[in-house]
């Protein structure tokens, strides 16, 4: 072993800053990065265990324990469940005999859950080494557990593919687009290289001018003004850096994944067009690990861009060079957030940084940095194509373009869609077919829940911003227990934990909303939970703290009567539970542990 | 760097260098901002937030955030004292604290900020959790009920050749903090005696040494937490 590992660390020349990279090779080699691969691993790069430990031990995908031979990532997000992810795990574990968290005792399978892998408008799906599977039901599972014990290959499980590039030889994935509504700036018919060729016949600050005057604003949910930040970046002085965040972790978001699929090259045209703004002549994109079953796809894409000379030296004869490297990340929600990002990219604890200094000023490699979601590159390199006064016609004043969401849970046209900025979401529901509803969960866990009384805001980063995601929930949910409980126990378990406020106060809520749920709650409960809600989003280094506590702050604003309906109005009533404290004792001796008050 | 600026808390007009961080340019001004992780020249955490000010209207912390010219900064405001109060408390429910049996007690950061916000009952529910002992090694025991995450040991001790002795482990609910127990075994006396110095609690703390004052007779037995920065200037 510690040949082998001394091998794959002088692949990546010997660099801690390649640790990810590493783990994730002595993952896929072993099954996982037992005590003695991180020996061997600190001893090559000559760094103390606690810090490879440190990186292995922040992202899921990595393990101490070894995995089993096929590991099963099922994920439990609202809307797997909702689409009946309970009877999916049942069904894996009956036909397994063991249960998530545990692998068969021949070491053939393992079980997980897994939080939001980008395929909510197939779900319930699970990742198996990479391969993803989606749409699964009782009888798929068994036929996958027959196929894992008759020691198929991943690959050969799939049996029917999807559409579009997920068909392409060189994929083979059964995930399909459902791209829905194409719209102008994104999904619209698209030729490589005509945004990158006009731009790169502009002087570099004549290009940050027209993405400035385009009105673009970040794709990935912040809605900050792209031109501006490339602005500020180009300003400062050395080596620059173009990231593009295809992390794509917000729960009910996936339409990354569909512009990777089929818009890889105007994602990289977009990095390179802005790599010449700024004066970069590299670019990383940092891609989840969920979405590794793309990898041969995005290399080939870019193989294909560099001998078209789009991508490599001397682009278009133009002399300006810049290349791109995919890095994976490992299953960690936060590192979505740029200055993690960043972090998991230079082999550490995907950490946010605290600001100042903006990675605008020093970001990777401590280099002045842009890091900007994949649908905003993409709309990049149509601006630079169609021009500023285009882009800006679309939309409405304050957010013009388009917004690719990503629609799902409970309508029935869940998909890709590419709408001018403005709609109003009753619109929305009309157009994707949803009647009987609830309650739209706008932009996420980390948006807000929206009652029907204000189904006609717009979605516009004026009124209603939001990165992509869209949940749609029926009246027939359970909203605090199937969507805000989910929500608070992915928080808590993806806080990075450096604020001890975001660590604690997300475990505290979640401890909270359960008690509620589970009937014990009182009245106070409630203004404790807006109270303490309130600190929390005080006290927070990034934005993961400061809007974890929306999923229970917008419910009891929008839907208090749920609340109100599952509390007692008591001054007191102790959190313990004694029939379940002594559940297991009395399992011993044989005795009901329901005790009647 | 000598380029100053001119701000105020609270009202009060101070003077400080550009680029220098709220906290040491209050403290610098006689104005005490409770810090837990933060220490004086040493790269900021940023993770206790204790530190919580609002600066020009936004929250944020003074231990990160350098002071601007012009800045207007609310310090002892009723809002941030009780969030300080409430992130004390906190600390307290979340990790396994019982100061009376704890050799830091008297010298521990934690306890000291409980009395000076009157803590009396917490008002979270206490969590619990299970947290493991390392006493592997040999100078010191990590006792993980105690530790606040502050990360003064991960930024700060380091072996001869700078690498790490203490590093975080997981994330989350999950997160706790780890010891290095090759690089452990290498340590100087010097080297156990500054982890436990630098602790703000008692999760670092010496084998074999203990107790050497007498509790009563400690730092903050004799006074309040922040009383030399807000005495050094009156
Ligand atoms: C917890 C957290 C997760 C995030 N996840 C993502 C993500 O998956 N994709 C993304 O593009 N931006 C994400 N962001 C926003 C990024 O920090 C950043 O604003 C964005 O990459 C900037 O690109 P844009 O301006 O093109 O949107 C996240 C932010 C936070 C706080
Ligand atoms: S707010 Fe939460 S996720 Fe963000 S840096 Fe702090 S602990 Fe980490």
């Amino acid at each position: 072993m510690k040949e082998k590992i001394s091998r794959i660390v002088e692949n990546f020349g010997n660099d801690a800053a390649r640790l990810m990279d590493i783990l994730s090779e002595v993952q896929s080699e072993y099954g996982c990065v037992s005590c003695e691969a991180v020996s061997a691993i600190a001893e090559n790069l000559h760094i103390s265990e606690v810090d490879v430990i440190q990186t292995r031990s922040f992202y899921h995908f990595f393990t101490e324990e070894q995995v089993g031979k096929y590991a099963v990532y099922l994920n439990n997000s609202v809307v797997s469940c909702m689409n009946g992810m309970s009877d999916v795990a049942d069904e894996f574990q009956k036909q397994l005999g063991v249960k998530f968290g545990q692998k068969t005792a021949d070491g053939l399978v393992s079980l997980h859950y897994t939080a939001c892998i980008g395929m909510s408008d197939q779900e319930p799906a699970a990742i198996i080494n990479d391969v993803v599977f989606t749409s699964l039901t009782r009888n798929k599972v068994a036929k996958l557990v027959a196929d894992m014990r008759a020691g198929k290959a991943v690959n050969d499980m799939v049996t029917e593919f999807g559409d579009g590039n997920n068909a392409n030889p060189i994929v083979r994935s059964m995930v399909k687009n459902n791209i829905m509504k194409t719209g102008p700036v994104v999904l619209d018919a698209y030729e490589v290289g005509l945004g990158l060729s006009k731009a790169l016949g502009m002087d570099s600050k004549a290009v940050i001018k027209e993405v400035l005057d385009s009105g673009l604003r970040g794709r990935g949910g912040a809605g900050f003004p792209t031109g501006m930040k490339w602005e500020f970046c180009s300003r400062e002085a050395g080596d620059h850096y173009v990231m593009c965040n295809a992390d794509e972790g917000e729960p009910g978001t996936f339409k990354d994944r569909v512009l990777l699929t089929e818009r890889a090259s105007m994602v990289f045209e977009g990095m390179a067009i802005g790599a010449y703004a700024i004066g970069a002549k590299e670019g990383v994109l940092y891609l989840r690990r969920e979405y590794k079953y793309m990898k041969a796809l995005l290399e080939n894409v870019l193989t294909e861009m560099r001998s078209e000379n789009l991508l490599g030296n001397n682009i278009l004869g133009k002399g300006f060079n810049f290349d791109i490297r995919v890095q994976f990340g490992a299953g960690a929600y936060v590192c979505g957030e740029e200055s993690a990002l960043i972090e998991s990219a230079e082999g550490k604890r995907g950490e946010p940084r605290n600001r100042p200094p903006f990675p605008a000023q020093k970001g990777y490699k401590g280099k002045p940095t842009i890091v900007n979601n994949v649908e905003t590159f993409c709309a990049a390199a149509r601006i630079l194509d169609r021009g500023a006064a285009w882009h800006k016609a679309i939309g409405t004043p304050e957010s013009s373009g388009t917004k690719v969401l990503s629609i799902s849970g409970d309508c029935n046209a869940p998909g890709v869609y590419e709408l001018p900025w403005g709609m109003s979401i009753s619109e929305m529901l009309t157009m994707v077919g949803a009647s009987d509803v609830q309650a739209v969960q706008v932009a996420g866990p980390s948006g807000i829940c929206l009652p029907p009384a204000q189904f006609d805001r717009k979605i516009a980063l004026e009124d209603l911003p939001t990165g992509g995601s869209m949940i749609v929930i029926g009246n027939k949910r359970d909203l605090l227990k199937d969507v805000v409980l989910n929500f608070m126990e992915f928080f808590a378990d993806e806080s990075c934990g450096s604020c001890v406020t975001c660590r604690s106060f997300n475990m505290i809520l979640k401890n909270s909303i359960e008690k509620v749920v589970e009937g014990h709650g009182i009245t106070k409960d409630i203004d404790d939970m807006s109270a303490w809600s309130e600190i929390l989003r005080k006290t927070t280094r990034c934005g993961l703290g400061q809007t974890s506590s929306n999923p229970i702050t917008t419910t009891i604003k929008n839907f208090r009567p749920l609340y109100d309906a599952r509390v007692k109005n008591v001054e007191y009533q102790s959190d313990f539970d004694m029939s379940k404290a002594v559940v297991e004792s009395c399992a011993v001796v044989g005795r009901s542990a329901e005790i009647h008050e | 760097m000598s380029e100053t600026v001119k701000f105020t808390i609270d009202g009060k007009e101070c003077i400080g260098k550009k680029g220098q961080y709220i906290v040491d340019a209050a403290a610098e001004n006689g104005v005490y901002i409770p810090v837990l992780c933060h220490m004086k020249d040493v790269i900021p955490a940023g993770s206790c937030r204790v530190c919580t000010v609002k600066a020009n209207g936004r929250n944020m912390a003074a231990c990160t955030s350098p002071v601007e010219e012009g800045m207007s900064i609310e310090n002892n405001t009723a809002e941030l004292l009780d969030i300080r109060k409430a992130i004390v408390e906190m600390l307290f429910v979340e990790g396994n604290h019982f100061c009376p049996a704890c050799e830091k007690s008297g010298n521990c950061d934690l306890q000291a900020l409980g009395y000076k916000y009157q803590m009396m009952v917490p008002r979270f529910p206490y969590v619990f959790e299970r947290r493991n002992i390392d006493a592997t090694t040999p100078k010191i025991f990590l006792e993980r009920n105690r530790c606040i995450f502050c990360k003064r040991c991960v930024r700060m001790i380091k072996d001869a050749e700078g690498r790490s002795i203490f590093a975080f482990k997981g994330r989350g609910e999950t997160l706790e903090i780890n010891i290095d127990h090759k690089l452990a075994a290498n340590m100087t006396d010097e080297m156990a005696q500054l982890a436990m110095d630098i602790c703000p609690v008692g999760a670092i703390l010496r084998k074999e040494v203990g107790f050497n004052e007498a509790i009563g007779t400690r730092k903050y037995d004799k006074k309040v937490i922040g009383s030399d920065i807000e005495n050094n200037h009156q």
